[in-house]
């Protein structure tokens, strides 16, 4: 029979293990973290080392040399890829919007959910898959590659993150303010245009600027529609550079000289992508994360 | 302050107050003939969001829909066998897609091998160990790690990790557990190793962030529960957090695992892009991303442009369910609990 | 006359949340294998009290705590002491029963044990059926130690953490309003627990049913405002009050 003080015994001889345990894999769990912060530093301090030297004027206003000549700039690929998320977020915006306010204030029954589920399924798409989905819908029949099919592949990354940020935000209004509108007498669009949607505004924002970083930095899903182009663009139907396609053509290419452009442009990409996250984080509203899972 | 506090006392430092509207006014009677065009309008923009939402589901339909049409001819051809053979001939125009399976399967399996013990102990620093400002600091950067593009992954891939790998890990690796087949072999710096890495690098903040909500679970009475019995700080993380997220733990490597395999430009970029099945590590390889962004802008054959559609197909068809079923499993674990 | 010696001394305690002051210069002392009743409205500190004797207060963020509580000579507030080697010693039940939901019955009780390293099985399994013994529950699940520990109702959910906090005998056990989330025949079955358990151990048991604190406590202080009101023997406290509040409270006049 295990008397008291046997128990107090027992209980109290591995005390020192345990604290030596404690300490052991507190140490991991702030190494773990340490080396996530690590990690972090190290690629952005080196995109900046390599990139920052090579940012000037012609970086931003010329484009690229013909192959085998050293000099010129991304001037293009930073347009191509303005244009791109112009196009696309006029695209994919308002149709994720839209898609998800219908989730929040009608997404109830079995379309709903049917909605919903795609809308989720859709986000786990691969990029690469949705360029190849817009090159056999788009590009094949135009018979080129284009401006449009890129920021058509870029809008249907788009539209799932927008939808389900956009349903989140609206179900957090509560019924009560849906119910004053309807009180006094609004149409339920209204309210739901007037009221819901105005109110959330700020959050959406976030969410659409959030999803403007996403898709500026998407290569894959334009490799094969909006292709590349080493001119200013010249129409909509053209193939047109974009900075991520630019990066990476520079980063697999032999010149020493377009690897330090790579460089650049992935400094002015790291930046955008940073300021905005960081912009969304301290001045708006946060969203609620509706970000690349 | 009239502070009670209570074990159901909870702590939730993701509140924000939002404005509540207490009107209670009675519905104000409407004209009926204001009353019909509302309706009316009310009607028309159901059916417009309806539409929206529909189209949503048209546009994934279409897209299995195409990818299977485009894959089709490669189907005929070569049926079922495409999937496990590793020939790949452009000359004789046959392919089979075994290799880039491996590729595929390898480099993430190594991806979230890596990541997951160092997601967990970010999500138990973060949410069990760090003080509120500490945590909400270092949780942003570990976000930040996401949102860097997957080809500047790669720029930071091919010139730092690669030559890295190459001149340092892999010779130390190698000179001293070079017997075992995982680490023979040549050292490129660039294949399944690096990839791996980066990988494991680019999901990390997923799977830490969802470890995280799936911690935030659990009431706090029951990380009290370790400490009244006088457990130390890590046996309440292990005893209260850990052994009851096992789960939650499980769908959050799951959905790291969906990222990964549809992650293509960084992989590509450092992955070597040689198709073969070796046992090594540190040999190249490919993955279904990596193939079909390398070969299929300039692939002139058809035979060869529907084989990287049906791996393509593949690839869509695996992150679906692997990401489905993962999202369900966590919606199960995260919803509040109810009474037991 | 032989008095027993004090077992629990408090020595002015105070107790913060961030700059706000919950319990103002406590003072009050325990004999063993006594049953102390601690009540007061709700918000008047008795359950920070009771978090601050086993230094689970200062977990919360920003909390702080600052006195002397001296357990069987050792002042657990003193320089270089370990809370958690205290929390051994004086183990709590909480509000709303919380056994582990990924552990057995058996595992559930044991849990103290294995962590402070009881390997043994034998010995684990003397002590499991002791505890659920002590705790009134053996009878009720001795045939399925295997099933979770939340497979039970809330009465039995709640013993079952009774018998998990005495399997590592400790000599003071706290009890945070344990049977305010129950039906009243659990509340029965637990209070007539108590005072069977107070054989074994000393309880220091939080309130807000007046006549709960009546039936089972030897002594009871009345907390208002963070600080003690008035400490004496139940009876005495319940029938001819000192102080003026503590009779309205009592009374009901407010509370």
């Amino acid at each position: 029979m295990t008397t008291s003080s046997n128990l107090n015994s027992l209980l109290s001889s591995g005390f020192r293990k345990r604290k030596l345990i404690n300490i052991f894999f507190i140490f991991c769990i702030g190494l773990a973290a340490g080396v996530a912060l690590l990690a972090l530093f190290y690629v952005f301090g080196y995109v900046l080392s390599q990139g920052f030297p090579s940012l000037n004027w012609a970086f931003f206003t010329q484009i690229p040399r013909p192959v085998g000549e050293t000099g010129g700039g991304m001037g293009n690929a930073l347009a191509g890829t303005a244009i791109l998320i112009l196009l696309s977020t006029g695209v994919g915006v308002p149709w994720g919007i839209f898609t998800g306010v219908y989730l929040s204030e009608y997404g109830r029954g079995k379309l709903g959910r049917l909605v919903r589920f795609s809308t989720d399924l859709l986000t786990s798409v691969p990029s690469i898959i949705m360029g190849l989905f817009v090159y056999v819908l788009l590009v094949i029949p135009m018979r080129r590659f284009s401006a449009i099919a890129g920021a058509l592949a870029l809008a249907f990354i788009m539209v799932p993150i927008v939808a389900r940020t956009t349903e989140e935000l609206l179900r957090l209004v509560p019924v009560h303010i849906r119910e004053a509108g309807l009180a006094l007498g609004l149409p339920r669009w209204k309210v739901i245009l007037w009221i819901v949607l105005r109110g959330s505004l700020g959050g959406i924002t976030t969410g659409i600027m959030l999803a403007v970083a996403r898709v500026a930095g998407e290569t894959a899903p334009l490799l094969f529609t909006a292709l590349g182009n080493n001119y200013w663009h010249q129409s909509l139907d053209q193939p047109i550079s974009s900075l991520p396609v630019q990066i990476y053509n520079y980063a697999i290419s032999p010149f020493e000289d377009l690897h330090r452009q790579a460089w650049a442009g992935a400094l002015v990409l790291i930046l955008f992508v940073f300021a905005i996250n960081i912009t969304t984080r301290l001045v708006l509203r946060p969203a609620p994360t509706a970000g690349r899972d | 302050m009239n502070f009670e506090w209570t074990s159901d006392t909870k702590i939730d430092l993701n509140t924000w107050a939002h404005p509540v509207v207490e009107k209670k006014s009675e519905p104000i009677a409407v004209p009926a003939r204001r009353q019909k065009e509302v309706h009316h309008a009310d009607r028309l923009f159901l059916w417009f969001l309806r539409g929206m939402g529909i189209s949503v589901v048209i546009l994934l339909a279409l897209i299995a829909a195409y990818l299977f049409l485009s894959a089709l001819p490669s189907i005929r051809q070569f049926g079922f066998t495409f999937l496990t053979t590793s020939v790949w001939d452009p000359v004789k125009d046959v392919y089979g897609a075994l290799p880039v399976i491996f590729g595929t399967v390898v480099s993430s399996l190594l991806g979230i091998a890596l990541a997951t013990p160092v997601s967990l102990g970010i999500a138990l620093f973060l949410n069990e160990l760090a003080p509120r400002r500490l945590a909400s600091i270092v949780g942003f950067l570990v976000e930040m790690l996401a949102a860097i593009p997957s080809v500047v992954y790669g720029l930071w891939g091919i010139f730092v990790l690669a030559p890295w790998l190459q001149s340092t890990v892999e010779p130390l690796i190698g000179n001293n557990l070079g017997f075992i087949p995982l680490f023979e072999g040549p050292y490129y710096g660039v294949g399944m190793f690096a990839a791996g890495i980066i990988l494991a690098i680019m999901v990390t903040p997923t799977i830490s962030s969802i470890c995280r909500e799936v911690f935030r679970a659990i009431p706090r009475s029951q990380r009290e529960a370790t400490l009244a019995l006088g457990g130390t700080r890590w046996e309440m993380m292990n005893m209260s957090v850990l052994k009851s997220s096992r789960a939650g733990i499980v769908s959050a490597v799951i959905l790291g695992l969906g990222r990964a395999l549809g992650e293509t430009m960084a992989v590509t970029m450092v992955i070597g892009n040689r198709s073969e099945i070796v046992a090594s590590l540190f040999a190249p390889s490919q993955t279904m991303s990596s193939v079909i962004a390398n070969q299929y802008a300039e692939a002139t054959s058809d035979v060869l442009r529907s084989s990287l559609a049906e791996i393509g197909l593949a690839l869509f068809a695996v992150t679906l369910v692997i990401n489905g079923f993962a999202r369900f499993f966590i919606w199960r674990v995260t919803k509040p609990k109810g009474s037991r | 006359m032989n008095e027993p010696r004090d077992l629990l001394t408090v020595e002015n305690l105070n107790a913060w949340f961030g700059q706000t002051q919950a319990l103002k210069a406590i003072s009050l002392s325990v004999k063993p294998n006594t049953v102390t009743a601690l009540i007061g409205p709700s918000g008047c500190g008795k359950s920070t009290f009771v978090r601050c004797l086993n230094r689970l207060h200062e977990e919360v963020p920003g909390a702080t705590a600052k006195g002397n509580v001296v357990l069987e000579g050792m002042d657990i507030y003193g320089p270089g002491v370990d809370p958690v080697m205290i929390r051994r010693k004086i183990g709590m039940v909480f509000q709303k029963a919380n056994p582990f939901p990924a552990l057995s019955i058996f595992d559930n009780v044991a849990a103290g044990l294995r962590l402070a390293g009881v390997r043994r099985r034998t010995i684990l399994k003397e002590i499991v059926e002791r505890s659920l013994m002590h705790a009134a529950l053996w009878d009720e699940v001795k045939d399925k130690l295997s099933h979770p520990g939340t497979s039970l109702s809330g009465g039995q959910q709640q013993r079952l953490c009774i018998a998990r906090a005495l399997a590592v005998q400790p000599p003071v056990l706290l009890m945070d309003e344990p049977t305010s989330a129950l039906d009243p025949i659990s509340t029965a079955k637990i209070e007539e627990l108590i005072t069977e358990l107070k054989k074994e151990t000393t309880i220091v048991i939080v309130t807000h049913n007046l006549q709960q604190a009546a039936r089972i406590s030897d002594k009871t202080a009345f907390f208002l405002m963070g600080e003690v009101v008035e400490f004496g023997e139940t009876s005495v406290l319940f029938t001819v009050p000192k102080e003026k509040r503590t009779e309205r409270y009592i009374t009901g006049k407010f509370g």
